[in-house]
């Protein structure tokens, strides 16, 4: 019988069933939407973030001073420490490996061409290395994303150069000519612009630059490019003075000071630190974003809540002619309780569901459109929306059926409500 | 006469019903009111951060330094009177910093780069410098991380010497960026240019506001400034884009989606409401009103009500946005007018659209079928 009520009560109120079940199916899919997107935001902020180039130098660990001024290099090349080409990929082999998004070595280098002196910078454009079963690509077009070339990328191991926009125009070259670099020819393949001091440099592969200096496999720096935790009270204590637990706490988590600690581990005879221009504004930026997205979805969830309860309330409170004629062939008021709690809790379960699968397509469609890359949904999260929607329901119809229970059944049939 | 007397008496009717129906429905005209108040307000504390968090999250990249970079074509140093003239440029809409720049000698031959600069100004240029203490006196010397290894222990006093001039400077505290800086030592610029007379060569700037406004101010610095070269940090602008263009299409589909839902939850609410008083309708219809006249009460009631819960919802909306800046950014957003005339129609049309449906309904039903509570 009470099976019967419910299943008929659904077939013949089909107006105010769909108000109902439509009301708890948006609310729970907005929270499930943005739940689910206040949770990943974070990661993918930190990736967009990585727009801004390098956040980690690796240098010699036994260097002289840099002499530079205005990107010229006054320091004899013979100068200083290098490191080796050849451990380079070991950077793909360490704990943090996933969270390294590109890194490029650098070899500056100070060439003649007609007879003037210029800078010269060796990297990798976008070379493909292996560690181990690892295959990727290192160079500048990963960790230097705003350099933009008109013409064509050189390979990295080709025999052609970048020519940037300031060298370009000084010197009358343009994409195609060929330009001789001490008693070289080089075809230039295209021109660079980066706002940077390598406007007015050649930028070449890696190899051309060690065969000018005649030390191949050097490198003088590495820029790493890793996608980091915002910085806290841990993660500025000094290594050394930790309890073992809490070193392998800050160990592994990806701290700007820990990358650059396992980078150093990883290549021989190396320093590593963060850029703090870079690391250090990222971290407040990221936080920023990341508390505003947190707030921003609590008032959400709270927003939706109400609404959703009202809309219950409203649906429950037209039901009190139903109530009334219940209590007059002598249903006590637990039964009639028990009923209208067993619908909204129907109706909770099958918007809450419905709503998590509809949150999920949205969710997946905010990401797709906005960050380029999918926004996953964590299946834990499913009985925790149908939880908060079977809450919220309860507390919306709650005052509604109790006033309905406790309304006199004459007046109720009489319709004076 | 006659007809103005009963004009004015309708009139009056019609307002009193009105009332009356709020009035004496106090709890259901509450709960419909509740309902769309909270739309309203999630509306406007969405559009509001929506249309100011540009404006807040600027200020934290404006973190990242200078975006605009004034420097010589072959680097000489700049006219000395520059400096003025950029910032009366300006207009108190960015910070420019002067840097002059020589290669001086350490007593022992070894080669370091020697910087002068104003250290009140960079010290809010450049917020990411780790320094243990800034200069204050003259010929203190802010000493990069890896010259003050080079140099031994921190504190003793040194000479530098350029072109055959010397100057004696106390290193009052180290310099640590990860970047060039570490291998340079900063003087000010008084100091700097009584030891070298080498002005600056490069003067950097952080401008506050929109891509397209520091385009346009890169543009005019470059017309006044013929001989220098005026150019735009690529690094930091287009990152910056970036984020902001991502941060505003997450906000712009949170609120759309927010206010959608509400909006929906509000249209049922006020259905229920609406349909719940069919007897009243009945009872009009009755005793002698028109269609017209009872499709016209509703209207009316259904947009008194929006415009009342706009309202009351957008107070509510502007105190829910200021708290969230100011527990988040540390900076209140200010209420964004311009938002009030949007929520009001919003709010007037969802009312509005709540009432047409029972208003379809009842126009189908006899009165008389409605009073026997069929």
């Amino acid at each position: 019988m009470f099976l019967r009520l419910v299943y008929e009560s659904f077939r013949r109120q089909k107006r105010r069933k769909l108000l109902a079940a439509i009301a708890v199916t948006l609310g729970a899919g907005v929270a499930t939407a943005m739940i689910a997107v206040a949770t990943d935001i974070g990661d993918k902020i930190s990736r967009e973030l990585r727009t801004y180039g390098a956040n980690l130098v690796i240098t010699p660990e036994e260097d002289t001073l840099e002499v530079e001024i205005g990107g010229l290099n006054l320091k004899p090349p013979s100068d200083g420490g290098y490191l080796n080409e050849s451990d380079l990929p070991r950077i793909k082999g360490m704990f943090w490996r996933n969270n390294i998004v590109g890194f490029s070595p650098m070899l500056p280098v100070n060439v003649t061409v007609n007879g003037t002196s210029i800078p010269l910078l060796g990297t990798y454009f976008s070379k493909p290395l292996s560690f181990g079963k690892d295959k990727f690509a290192a160079g500048v077009r990963s960790t230097h994303p705003w350099w933009k070339v008109t013409g064509e990328w050189p390979g990295d191991d080709s025999q052609e150069v970048l020519v940037g926009e300031g060298l370009a125009a000084q010197l009358k070259l343009q994409t195609g000519d060929s330009l001789e670099v001490n008693h070289e020819k080089h075809r230039i393949s295209g021109i660079l612009t980066s706002g940077g001091i390598e406007d007015d440099q050649i930028v070449a592969p890696l190899s051309i630059a060690q065969q000018i200096l005649g030390k191949p496999g050097a490198v003088r720096r590495v820029y790493v490019s890793a996608v980091t935790k915002p910085e806290d009270e841990l993660a500025r204590r000094d290594p050394a003075s930790m309890s073992p637990e809490m070193r392998d706490r800050w160990y592994c988590s990806p701290y700007p000071q820990s990358i650059a600690f396992q980078l150093q581990e990883a290549i021989p005879h190396s320093h590593a630190k963060q850029i703090r221009q870079v690391a250090q504004n990222e971290g407040k930026v990221l936080s920023r974003i990341k508390g505003l997205m947190l707030l921003i979805t609590i008032s959400v969830l709270l927003a939706s809540a109400l609404a959703v309860s009202a809309a219950m309330a409203t649906a429950m409170f037209e039901r009190r002619t139903e109530v009334g004629l219940m209590k007059a062939l002598g249903a006590g008021d637990v039964r009639v309780a028990a009923l209208f709690f067993t619908e909204a809790m129907l109706l909770a379960l099958i918007g809450g569901a419905i709503g998590f699968a509809w949150g999920a397509l949205l969710a997946r469609f905010i990401g797709r459109s906005i960050f380029d890359s999918e926004i996953s949904i964590q299946p834990v999260l499913l009985p925790v929306i149908l939880t908060i929607a079977g809450v919220v329901t309860f507390a919306g119809s709650a005052a509604a059926i109790r006033r309905a229970v406790k309304f006199d059944p004459v007046y109720a049939l009489r319709g004076e409500a | 006469m006659k007809s103005r007397i009963l004009r004015r008496s309708r009139g009056s009717m019609f307002l009193r019903m009105l009332v009356r129906a709020a009035v004496l429905r106090r709890g259901r005209a509450i709960a419909a009111l509740l309902a769309l108040i909270v739309a309203a307000a999630t509306a406007t504390a969405m559009l509001t951060l929506y249309v100011d968090v540009q404006a807040q999250l600027r200020k934290e990249f404006r973190n990242y330094g200078a975006n605009v970079v004034i420097a010589t074509k072959d680097g000489q140093s700049l006219p000395v009177e520059i400096l003025g003239k950029v910032q009366t440029m300006l207009h108190g809409e960015g910070l420019a910093v002067p840097f002059s720049y020589v290669v001086a000698r350490t007593r022992d031959g070894q080669p370091v780069v020697v910087a002068g600069t104003d250290f009140n100004a960079v010290q809010k240029l450049d917020s990411w410098w780790s320094v243990s203490a800034w200069p204050r006196a003259p010929h203190d010397a802010l000493v990069g991380i890896r010259v003050a290894q080079l140099l031994g222990p921190q504190g003793k006093p040194f000479d530098l010497s350029f072109q055959g001039k010397t100057i004696a400077v106390t290193p009052t505290g180290t310099l640590q960026t990860g970047a060039a800086e570490d291998s340079r030592i900063y003087l000010s610029s008084p100091d700097f240019e009584s030891w070298t007379g080498v002005g600056p060569s490069t003067i950097e700037i952080a401008f506050s506001g929109s891509r397209e406004k520091i385009e346009q101010r890169i543009h005019e610095l470059q017309r006044a400034l013929p001989f220098a070269q005026v150019r735009p940090v690529r690094q930091i602008m287009e990152a910056e884009a970036v984020i902001l263009g991502k941060m505003r299409a997450t906000l712009l589909v949170t609120a759309i989606l927010i206010i959608a839902t509400a909006g929906l939850c509000v249209l049922a609410t006020l259905t229920g409401w609406v349909f719940d008083r069919r007897r009243d309708f009945a009872v009009m219809k009755a005793i002698g009103a028109s269609r017209r006249m009872i499709h016209g009460f509703l209207a009316a009631e259904a947009a008194t009500l929006g415009a009342v819960a706009a309202v009351i919802g957008f107070l509510v909306g502007i105190v829910i946005a200021s708290a969230i800046g100011r527990i988040n950014f540390h900076a209140p957003v200010p209420p964004q007018f311009g938002v009030l005339p949007v929520v009001i129609l919003g709010s007037v049309v969802v009312a509005l659209m709540a009432a047409v449906w029972p208003m379809w309904l009842l126009g189908r039903v006899q009165p008389a079928n409605i009073l026997r509570g069929e």
